[in-house]
């Protein structure tokens, strides 16, 4: 029981990550990022040509990830999304709703519907073993490490940079912002690029621990969704607690019965949902 | 000196005969046109069923949901288990369904609710996928494979083709005429008043969450009757078939296209897809590519859809629900 419980905190590592750009995109510029899931198989992919095309280990595959989207981010928010964001959630939502549509068909022309994986040379089967016999993998070690370090690193940001004053001020008023001299696009395309960085990461975590096929995007969506309502929104750390409980009962799903795991992890977010719909830690308010 | 409310237009008085004559000529067609015809019919009046009522839950009710699947899927399976094990005929399963599909959405509505905006529509999404897995683990009905629909096998198959047909028409016919009606009534004030401004219209005295809860349920409906109706025509159903988030896909395409908001739209909407789908499905995933960057472009380009346009710069309205004084 107790590996199941380490077992389902590492997999909230994973869903941290997917969760913590959709967090930032939202808390920023209340922008739901329907494709969310589907950029994170992208950047998936993207590393799997990177280490099959150049050969490269998965470290610098993802150190040439990384800045291609933070760029691809930053330019998808200034000239395709920019035009989205408002009181109005539809704009957003269709146009994100159809990036992801042409993502998987791209993705699917490309490469097939083939699950496929990055090579990891030995990772993906190392594990550690604890005092008591139990043993975890060193991947998801690694994993729940760079979600720690991910949102530890968001949540200073956001707190003492003046970038994060900075997106905390066109998120409360943007036009009071823009009359103290912020450039709102310009702000809400760093924090665009900011959260495929960690996207960016989630992808290339993702090919590591598991295959990927281009239909994967709306699953990983959903978990990334779920994580950041059960957190509560506005809060990263709230966004980290939120994925643990949502890898918890997942994995204690999976366990009680395979065909049920998922469902159990949906049926838990809707308890929170009709229990306390601010989430565990919200900090965002309307 | 009293002024006259009038609330048609010549277009509109046009349009109401071109549709009743067009309806007539539609009914015969089981005497003359061929079985794909209606085949083809039938689904593209699932296609247009399904966007009418997610246009009428967003462009009216102001809910944008991806999860209307959730909907369309319950008929389907309700009107396959009232027909499979009920031994109810499953043409008269159809409206059962969409009853039932209905009344589920009350519930539904007490956790959906707690969400707005973008998030609502992904809570939806998620309520559609745990519909999905549920019927997907449920052996009565062959769990994630699907099972067929059984209670039809004694009737032949061309009088089956054109039950099927009349039905989907008479959905076609009854979706348009209930919307029309009820957006032209003083509820469908009501809704326009909450689209415009929540607080305002509840200041106004307008109970905003039981209009909003009356559109998501009607919207249910709708969805449940086209899945019902799909799957009489299909035969056979598969929790994926049934609760695949495709079908919201190409109603928010075919609203989004032909305008939202605006009752005209989902049918230019659907006749644009339809003609899409004819010539250029057969490309499979470059054809839901162009698909995906088209709402893409319509939504950043033309915000009001291609009949929303037209509505600006021409003035035309066959549906019309506004009013105009004259004096």
């Amino acid at each position: 029981m107790i590996e199941t419980l380490l077992q389902g905190l590492l997999l909230g590592g994973l869903y941290c990550l997917f969760a913590l750009g959709q967090s930032l995109m939202f808390g920023v510029m209340r922008l739901t990022n329907t494709a969310q899931g589907d950029f994170i198989v992208l950047a998936s992919y993207g590393a799997i040509t990177a280490s099959t095309l150049f050969a490269v280990s998965p470290t610098v595959a993802g150190l040439i990830l990384v800045p291609i989207a933070f760029v691809f981010g930053y330019g998808l928010q200034r000239f395709v999304l920019s035009g989205t964001v408002g009181p109005d959630p539809l704009p957003s939502l269709v146009v994100t709703f159809g990036l992801s549509i042409v993502i998987q068909n791209a993705l699917l022309e490309l490469f097939s519907a083939d699950p496929r994986a990055i090579e990891s040379g030995g990772l993906a089967t190392q594990s550690i073993v604890l005092p008591g016999g139990l043993a975890l993998g060193a991947l998801p070690l690694l994993i729940f490490a760079a979600a720690v370090v991910c949102t530890a690193a968001l949540q200073w940001l956001f707190g003492r940079t003046a970038l994060g004053r900075a997106f905390r001020a066109v998120s409360d008023d943007r036009e009071i912002a823009e009359l103290m001299g912020l450039d709102s696009r310009r702000i809400f395309a760093l924090a665009t690029a900011i959260a495929f960085t960690v996207i960016a990461l989630a992808g290339l975590f993702q090919g590591l621990r598991t295959t990927v096929s281009p239909a994967d995007g709306p699953r990983l969506l959903l978990f990334a969704f779920e994580a950041v309502i059960i957190g509560g929104m506005g809060s990263f750390w709230g966004t980290f607690v939120g994925a643990m409980v949502l890898g918890l009962t997942q994995q204690v799903g999976f366990r009680i019965d395979p065909g049920w795991g998922i469902w159990f992890g949906h049926m838990v977010f809707l308890a929170v949902l009709v229990v306390r719909p601010q989430g565990l830690f919200p900090k965002t308010r309307g | 000196m009293t002024a006259q409310v009038i609330r048609s237009t010549r277009a509109s008085q046009l349009a109401l005969w071109v549709s009743i004559a067009l309806v007539t000529l539609a009914a015969s067609m089981p005497w003359w046109a061929e079985s794909s015809w209606m085949r083809e019919f039938v689904e593209i009046a699932c296609y247009f069923i399904f966007a009418m009522m997610w246009n009428l839950l967003a462009g009216y009710g102001g809910m944008v949901s991806i999860g209307q699947q959730a909907f369309f899927g319950l008929g389907g399976y309700l009107m396959l288990m009232l027909g499979n094990f009920a031994g109810v005929n499953p043409f008269v399963a159809i409206p059962l369904a969409a009853l039932a599909a209905a009344a589920i959405a009350v519930p539904v509505s007490w956790v959906a609710f707690r969400l707005q905006g973008g998030y609502f529509a992904i809570g939806t999404w998620v309520i559609a996928e745990v519909f999905r897995l549920s019927f997907a683990n449920m052996s009565l009905v062959g769990g994630g494979s699907g099972t067929s629909l059984t209670a039809l096998r004694g009737i032949p198959k061309a009088t089956r083709e054109s039950l099927t047909f009349w039905t989907a028409l008479l959905c076609v016919v009854a979706s348009v005429a209930l919307v029309y009606l009820f957006l032209r009534s003083k509820q469908g004030l009501a809704l326009l008043a909450i689209r415009d401004n929540e607080i305002a219209a509840e200041s106004q005295g307008i109970d905003v969450r039981r209009m909003k809860l009356a559109v998501y349920v009607v919207a249910a409906f709708g969805g449940g009757l086209a899945g019902a109706l799909y799957f009489v025509g299909n035969l056979r159903i598969s929790p994926d078939a049934a609760f695949s988030v495709n079908w919201t896909a190409f109603a928010i395409f075919m609203v989004i296209i032909g305008g939202i908001g605006r009752i005209e739209g989902p049918i230019i909407g659907a006749l644009i897809f339809w003609a899409l789908n004819k010539f250029f499905s057969d490309y499979g995933t470059w054809y839901l590519l162009g698909l995906g960057l088209i709402a893409i472009a319509v939504t950043i380009f033309f915000k009001q859809g291609l009949w929303g346009w037209a509505q600006h710069k021409l003035g035309w309205s066959l549906f019309p629900t506004h009013r105009h004084l004259s004096n």
